[in-house]
């Protein structure tokens, strides 16, 4: 059997890990327009509160964004009107144990845990938890179509989260 | 001399209608007398109905600092019980709501039935009737009341019934669940955060409608025209009323006080989408209006002391955890049965502003975070609460209104507070 020239291989664990950690230095480094410019058109971004929720729509969430909140949620983090953005809390992230649950020729779902610390006002706090990401490849490579953040403590009472998990 | 004495021998070195000092908020013996004085002495509220639905429901809740169990039984009564077994005290629950239908300990075994009544107690012959009298040792039960789905619990059998301590307020819980649209309230999940302050500092930001321009600037930049007028709180005519026994409402939207007037009134653009939703869904234009007007919430907050708030959308929660620590629950509500597409609409609208990751609510934590700190500066002096002091008029029955900016909802609170706190 020979393989058509225009069929790409299945999305490779290197290629979605180089993926992730590139959104996750963009975040780091409040680089947002290339950040948003991560995700396809109609992708959402949540941050769930139940663990196992798989109706995300019809349940609260943390965060439920398309495209419109998350350009608000980055005008707010830059505008200066935010009293608990202003500063910024600064943050570093580590993702690590990446595992492909999925992948094809198309898109790959790749779940990683992610440990956030964040800085402030003398202050540091850390969140911890898995994200589950599902890319797709777009005309210039791999973009979000969904991302979830599952905190490990996500139904506890968390502290002001004044940026992007 | 500490804080806590002045406020027995002298409290007005501490406390007067128009102002407070700081030891209010940073001084651990205060904070333990409120748990005593106050959080065991009125009516706290537990949960909604709605949480606990059906026979066998329960969930964790407390009474200032005490944990309870708030338990549907099987014959469909509320019981509030002290989440401790007779035991040696063991928490007997640490799941934070479920469906059960007997409430056992883990340590050594003893159980009791869903009305707080032992029931088992494992190897009994090491117990005879002069040691073990199981009528003797039933589940620590409080006093429970409902008014209009909101379940509240008390530690004293003698205080006024709930409907009493509510008074004035109760009309305005009425108007508050017509944002069921027609149908009944229901909890549809909450957002919790903490904040490094006491809890007292969120108490008096219910009412307070002063901050919201400046705190919720970056929501207000963020939310459509015609959301943001109807935000300008304070140029739209709202006030805010003294309901007695440390309650107070603010009206900050007073087109949004009864959500069943002005039905025929054009339906807000944002909420276009869901009207034509409802209609294809087969709900009749009356219907529509209806359920469209009530997904946006009412136009007021009520403070009901001393930790529930119903405030426009969502019930909020605060939870004392010691003199400089508070935490916030902000329950989202919906109609219960009602269409999937509204409760959608309330979801994302909570979303937006509430909870640790909302547009307003980090915000709220922020300053009230800078109040704690603040407050470790200059013990002297005086937290003012005069806005709107003077020019407060006095209701028939002699409570204070007053313009929608003024204080008058935390001289409500602080009233009761010193009376609690100085018998």
């Amino acid at each position: 059997m020979t393989i058509p020239a225009t069929t790409s291989l299945p999305v490779t664990l290197a290629e979605a890990m180089e993926f992730a950690w590139t959104e996750a230095d963009l975040l780091d480094h409040a680089i947002y327009d290339e950040w948003l410019a991560q995700w396809t058109a109609d992708a959402l971004y949540i941050v769930p509160i139940e663990p196992g929720t798989t109706d995300f729509e019809n349940s609260l969430n943390y965060a439920y964004d398309d495209h419109g909140m998350r350009k608000k949620r980055v005008e707010r983090l830059l505008n200066g009107q935010s009293i608990s953005a202003s500063p910024v809390a600064l943050t570093v992230r580590s993702l690590s144990r990446f595992r492909l649950l999925q992948a094809d020729e198309a898109s790959c779902e790749l779940r990683c845990a992610q440990i956030v610390t964040e800085y402030r006002r003398g202050r540091e706090r850390t969140y911890t938890g898995d994200v589950t990401y599902r890319l797709v490849r777009g005309p210039t490579g791999l973009q979000i179509a969904r991302k979830v953040v599952w905190l490990i403590n996500s139904t506890e009472a968390l502290g002001g989260i004044g940026y992007i998990l | 001399m500490t804080s806590l004495a002045e406020l027995s021998t002298n409290p007005d070195d501490l406390i007067r209608k128009d102002r407070v000092r700081t030891p209010l908020y940073t001084d651990p013996a205060i904070f333990d007398a409120e748990m005593t004085k106050i959080f065991r002495n009125t009516w706290v509220w537990v949960a909604h109905v709605s949480e606990i639905a059906n026979n066998g429901d329960f969930k964790m809740a407390q009474v200032g600092l005490e944990p309870v169990i708030v338990v549907r039984d099987r014959k469909g009564k509320v019981h509030v019980h002290l989440n401790r077994c007779r035991h040696r005290g063991a928490t007997l629950c640490e799941v934070r709501k479920g469906k059960t239908s007997s409430l056992v300990c883990p340590y050594h075994g003893w159980g009791y039935s869903l009305d707080g009544k032992l029931r088992g107690v494992p190897y009994e012959n090491g117990y005879d009737e002069t040691t073990l009298d199981r009528n003797e040792l039933s589940l620590k039960s409080l006093r429970v009341e409902e008014y209009n789905g909101l379940i509240f619990a008390t530690f004293r059998d003698d205080i006024e019934p709930l409907a009493d301590f509510l008074g004035p307020a109760k009309k305005w819980i009425d108007l508050f669940m017509k944002q069921g649209g027609g149908f009944p309230v229901k909890v549809l999940g909450e957002h919790k955060f903490r904040f490094p302050g006491n809890w007292k500092i969120q108490l008096e930001n219910t009412t307070d409608a002063y901050h919201f321009p400046l705190v919720h600037k970056s929501f207000l930049t963020a939310v459509d025209k015609e959301t943001e007028q109807q935000l300008d709180m304070l140029n739209n005519g709202g006030f805010v009323e003294d309901l007695g026994n440390g309650h107070s409402v603010m009206v900050m939207i007073p087109e949004l006080i009864d959500l069943d007037d002005n039905l025929e009134a054009p339906i807000p653009e944002k909420f276009a989408d869901l009207a034509k939703e409802l209609v294809a869904e087969g709900y009749s234009d009356t219907e529509v209006r209806r359920i469209v007007r009530a997904a946006g919430g009412s136009g007021f907050n009520i403070n009901l002391f001393p930790n529930l708030a119903c405030s426009m959308a969502f019930f909020r929660v605060l939870q004392p955890v010691s003199v400089n620590e508070t935490e916030i629950r902000h329950i989202a509500i919906g109609m219960d049965g009602g269409p999937a597409a509204a409760n959608r609409a309330r979801i994302r609208l909570h979303e937006f502003f509430q909870g640790p990751m909302g547009f307003g609510s980090p915000d709220d934590a922020e300053v009230w975070d800078r109040v704690q700190h603040g407050a470790q500066g200059g013990d002297e002096m005086w937290i003012m609460l005069n806005r709107g002091f003077p020019k407060e008029e006095n209701l028939p029955d002699g409570r204070a209104r007053s313009d929608v900016s003024a204080e008058t909802g935390m001289r409500a609170a602080y009233d009761q507070w010193k009376r609690m706190m100085t018998v």
